[in-house]
């Protein structure tokens, strides 16, 4: 079941002084419980590609359509309140709010979607667990690793029970240890509970765990290799 | 959970935070404490017209306030005024003569206004028995005893005891004059008033004047507290049958009245000068810290937080942060300022000026609640105007470019 289709995307940034397609007539589709990575060198268009998806940059042409929702169609505000409730994100510098603790960011989220204070800490307390910070739950991201924080990041972004998790470079300021170890986590939660993670990197660990691996060049797709 | 993460967000940068604080609170403190120095120095103004030049309430011949001549007298005001003394909150009342005459010593002379008194109903009504510096009130000159002001004692060179001559129009508009001796100086907080102001006995001026027996010109009540002067006025129009007129203090002397409002309209305008100052260092501090969180707002953004909510984030933060200054300077300014109240503050080094101006040097401050009240308001409201333009700006961040800032 496809819960993503892209139709002939197109982005070009155009100033004043160069035109860059940064996405070039792309047609794809993302199926529920894929465990995708897009890969392809520098500059190649990756995070402008996920942006798109993700409603965070508005394409010059073409559609995304998520669910049957057709993403660009929708109002500003729209696409707001879309994303919280539809897509889960997971960035490179994990993007935490510091002044709360682990146990709080991820609440945070679920605080956004107006859901009562009980169930949020249950669940909360549950996806912390589950991404093995059962201990750390009152630390605040100052106080942990880069790879706790981005397990934290991960929890959050489970918490708003997402169609999709959208992950840019998630393992690119962490070391060997800490990268396995949330690879190790997202692909268990991709197995047991179908969630679809779909990463830009250009990680050679995550694209081996990858189970779809796409490839980008100059804003087109290069390759789709399923394996 | 968005007000905790504004609280905590105060905190993040605690020495830029404690810096704005400060300033708030220093700010608020010393204007609130100037309001209250100056409520302060207007209260002990109007106090001290009521008690000693004024009093609450004034009965005058209609004619006598326009023209103020001698023959405007107001006749058979005994009963008059031993009824309004039965009324309620009446504490006393007191019966004058009034002339504009001339008063001399040995050396030089003086144009004064005499009042003929009754000095035991005087003293229910005025305090200028307690502001005698030397001699005594009406006390230790058997005939024809004075009491003047320590300026025009300055200005006549005369001393208790001394003779003076007071010369001036009778009802038959001739001339007439009488020796008097001082028996008392006194010295109020408004030089002005001690320099043109002469008691003498009411049966002296009387006589003087060839006024008929229980006339008047003026007859002047005291109440209880302020707040019963337009009522008491109420309770005495009924007993009113002529032409006279009972005025109160601030249609009596309007100008005391005005001074208050202007004084209240500038309390506030020093305080909104105060706020606007401090609008610009809080709209400052404020840019700073959004421009420092444009990759976190857009983080924010992109994980679904409304642009609403940001913008209230943002305020919320700005108005926290404005509050905790604002309120520690009123509770300090309040605290400064109740001390204050009982501890006089002395400007004796600016007190002849002041005293010119009728005002003592002698201050204590005097808190208003409702100001207290406004002042907090105004601190909130300026909380929120300043995180307008910060918080307009945070909410048209771009998501994706925010992202992008390493």
């Amino acid at each position: 079941m496809n819960i993503i289709e892209i139709k002939d995307l197109v982005k070009i940034y155009d100033s004043a002084e160069i035109k860059v397609t940064a996405v070039d007539h792309i047609d794809l589709t993302f199926e529920k419980g894929e465990f995708s990575a897009v890969v392809g060198p520098s500059g190649s268009g990756k995070t402008t590609f996920l942006n798109l998806l993700g409603g965070l940059d508005r394409p010059t042409a073409g559609t995304v359509i998520i669910d049957g929702t057709d993403l660009w169609s929708l109002k500003p505000r729209q696409i707001i309140d879309f994303r919280l409730h539809n897509i889960g994100f997971v960035f490179q510098s994990y993007n935490l709010l510091p002044v709360l603790t682990a146990l709080e960011n991820v609440e945070f989220i679920m605080h956004l979607q107006g859901r009562p204070k009980a169930e949020r800490t249950k669940r909360a307390v549950g996806l912390l667990q589950a991404v093995g910070l059962g201990d750390r739950l009152h630390s605040r991201p100052g106080k942990l690793s880069g790879g706790q924080q981005q397990r934290v990041a991960v929890a959050r972004a489970l918490a708003s029970k997402p169609k999709f998790i959208l992950a840019d470079e998630p393992t690119a300021n962490l070391d060997s240890h800490a990268t396995e170890n949330l690879l190790n986590i997202m692909e268990k939660l991709n197995r047991e509970e179908q969630i679809t993670f779909i990463f830009s990197t250009h990680d050679a660990r995550v694209v081996k765990k990858a189970r779809r691996v796409i490839t980008l060049e100059d804003g087109k797709v290069l390759s789709d290799e399923k394996r | 959970m968005i007000i905790s993460v504004s609280w905590r967000n105060i905190w993040r940068n605690k020495t830029r935070s404690l810096v704005v604080i400060t300033a708030i609170t220093l700010g608020i403190m010393a204007g609130v404490f100037s309001t209250a120095f100056m409520k302060g120095m207007m209260d002990k103004r109007i106090e001290s017209a009521i008690h000693t030049e004024l009093s609450h309430i004034q009965i005058h011949d209609s004619l006598y306030s326009k023209t103020n001549e001698l023959k405007y007298y107001m006749q058979g005001t005994d009963a008059l005024a031993r009824r309004i003394d039965t009324l309620p909150h009446v504490t006393g009342v007191t019966r004058r003569i009034i002339v504009q005459s001339m008063i001399s010593s040995a050396e030089t002379g003086a144009g004064v206004k005499i009042m003929g008194i009754r000095p035991e109903d005087e003293r229910k009504v005025t305090d200028i028995a307690e502001h005698i510096t030397d001699g005594k009130y009406f006390e230790g000159i058997k005939r024809y005893p004075v009491v003047i002001g320590e300026k025009l004692a300055h200005k006549l060179n005369v001393r208790v005891r001394s003779k003076v001559v007071i010369t001036l129009q009778d009802l038959n508009n001739n001339l007439t004059a009488g020796a008097f001796r001082v028996a008392g100086i006194y010295k109020t907080s408004n030089t002005v008033f001690d320099e043109s102001n002469v008691f003498i006995r009411y049966e002296e001026l009387a006589q003087l004047t060839g006024m008929p027996p229980g006339a008047c010109h003026e007859i002047a009540i005291r109440v209880e507290d302020n707040r019963y002067t337009i009522p008491v006025r109420a309770g005495i129009n009924p007993l009113l049958t002529g032409r006279e007129r009972a005025l109160t203090w601030t249609e009596i002397s309007p100008e005391m009245s005005y001074v208050t409002q202007v004084m209240d309209m500038y309390m506030y305008i020093f305080i909104i000068i105060i706020l606007l100052a401090l609008l610009f260092g809080i709209i400052n501090t404020m840019l700073m810290v959004i421009l420092e969180r444009h990759k976190e707002i857009g983080m924010l953004l992109a994980i679904g937080m409304s642009r609403m909510r940001i913008f209230l984030m943002i305020i919320v933060e700005t108005v926290l942060l404005s509050l905790t200054g604002g309120v520690t300077g009123i509770i300090l300014g309040t605290w400064l300022s109740k001390h204050f109240e009982t501890h006089y503050i002395d400007l004796s080094m600016f007190g002849k000026g002041l005293e010119q101006l009728g005002y003592s040097s002698l201050v204590n401050t005097s808190i208003d609640p409702a100001m207290v009240i406004n002042v907090t308001l105004m601190v909130i409201v300026t909380g929120i105007i300043a995180a307008i333009y910060p918080a307009w700006k945070a909410i048209h961040y771009d998501p994706a470019e925010a992202l992008r800032i390493e």
